[in-house]
């Protein structure tokens, strides 16, 4: 049977490694080639990278870590960030990435999900939301959580899954950056809805809080995680044992 | 050197990238003389089974490729590249396939729906494999169980002359499969890991 798997998320800017709390006060921590070696080395089952750089003009700075990472490391790579039109889907799949995931760029037009899933295949196109509580509903927010949009994140994830994404990222600003463990709430709403594989996002501060993840919600998949990982809080194979011990298929 | 075959479908930079790394030499290539040049053969793919097909007829090369092979040049498919090697496929209709290894390719959800089950499809993570001959040149430097990468809706059936692994996902999938100089993997050996580095090893030796 199919592993649950541990993804670590890379925000890059400038070509280098950040991460946020809460998505403020970013700050610089490694080289993103370095950090992804040592991630594949110690078992992640994917990686993530986020193009957090605000300039068109550090695009090639992004296409060039990633190209360097893609010709070493040999596992699903998915990137993001700044993803709005098919063109940026055949920018970084040429630079080696496997699957591109969109996020305010399918908020803003729909379409392109159904237009890169009809270009590249539906395995290649992730919709990544970030999703908060407002007013008693999950709602969906853009622009690294700044923004409130009208969209019901539940009838988000099953539009796009209809659309043709081949996976979702559900991301938590509730829980992102406090380390207290998944939003399980807010992800078996979502998963629920859909059929599509769910990565959770936004709380992992702690070994059980991966355990808890997967043994309470069966239909979550993989399970997605930045600073605790590479603040070296958390090593991916002592979490991957742990795991097998706690009775959750793990590769190892 | 090893020719990855172009045919227009996927993404072939990991493909190269493994190889390179691997300190084999390769090319991508949609010429006939450098697949004649070639040691050994790869085809990729990606998408839809008779998308795939027209796009690899349009370039001429079928009838290239099946000469070399019947010559007893290795030829790998990957993916959609080991589904094209079989007799036929039932993805949106029915399609030829290549027909260099018995047996076809069927829809995934229906059969793992008939037993009851609710995984998902298409199939997408990584899974370990379980050996039916572990003597196959592909696994010659890989356990039983090592894990290894798919991303797939369909799958082959009544291949067993030609099985040799398998993965459990609600029904037994053929993962690696081999004919003589015909090989298969419906995992991306390429996104494997160490395992699959291994893999193309084996194929590549």
């Amino acid at each position: 049977m199919l592993t649950k798997r541990i993804i670590p998320c890379l925000d890059i800017r400038d070509g280098r490694v950040v991460k946020g709390k809460n998505f403020k006060g970013v700050r610089d921590v490694e080289d993103p080639v370095e950090l992804a070696e040592f991630y594949n080395a110690s078992g992640a089952d994917e990686l993530v990278f986020y193009d957090i750089t605000a300039s068109v003009e550090g695009r090639p700075l992004f296409t060039d870590v990633l190209r360097r990472v893609a010709s070493r490391i040999f596992i699903p790579l998915t990137v993001g960030g700044s993803i709005n039109t098919v063109e940026d889907f055949d920018r970084v799949l040429k630079a080696g990435a496997d699957k591109v995931s969109v996020n305010s760029g399918a908020v803003k037009n729909p379409g392109l999900i159904s237009e890169a899933a009809e270009k590249y295949g539906n395995q290649c196109v992730v919709l990544s939301m970030d999703v908060a509580r407002y007013d008693g509903k999950f709602r969906v927010y853009t622009k690294g959580g700044r923004e409130l949009t009208g969209l019901d994140a539940i009838e988000w994830a099953k539009q796009g899954e209809s659309l043709g994404a081949g996976e979702l990222v559900v991301n938590s600003i509730d829980t992102d950056g406090v380390k207290n463990g998944f939003d399980l709430e807010m992800l078996s709403a979502i998963a629920d809805a859909v059929s599509i594989p769910i990565i959770a996002s936004g709380g992992a501060g702690k070994k059980e809080d991966f355990s808890e993840l997967f043994n309470t919600l069966e239909r979550v998949d993989a399970g997605l995680a930045a600073s605790i990982f590479h603040y070296k809080e958390l090593s991916i194979s002592d979490l991957k044992a742990y795991l097998n011990a706690a009775g959750v298929r793990v590769r190892i | 050197m090893t020719a990855i075959i172009d045919y227009g479908v996927g993404n072939l930079f990991s493909l190269l990238s493994s190889l390179e790394y691997l300190g084999f030499e390769a090319k991508v290539t949609s010429s006939a003389e450098e697949l004649e040049k070639a040691d050994r053969l790869i085809l990729p793919g990606v998408g839809a089974f008779g998308d795939a097909r027209k796009m690899l007829d349009s370039t001429g090369l079928v009838p290239v490729i099946k000469r070399l092979v019947s010559g007893g040049k290795p030829l790998l498919g990957i993916c959609l590249g080991m589904q094209l090697l079989f007799e036929k496929s039932f993805e949106y209709g029915e399609h030829e396939g290549l027909g260099l290894i018995k047996g076809e390719i069927r829809p995934l959800e229906p059969d793992i729906k008939a037993l009851g089950l609710s995984l998902k499809t298409p199939q997408m993570g990584w899974n370990s494999l379980d050996f039916v001959r572990p003597e196959n040149k592909l696994l010659k430097y890989i356990k039983n169980g090592d894990f290894v990468y798919f991303v797939h809706s369909y799958y082959a059936v009544d291949c067993e002359a030609s099985l040799v692994a398998r993965v459990q996902y609600g029904v037994n999938v053929p993962a690696a499969v081999a004919c003589e100089n015909v090989y298969g993997c419906q995992f991306h050996p390429e996104k494997s890991g160490e395992t699959g580095l291994k893999i193309l090893r084996a194929f590549c030796e």
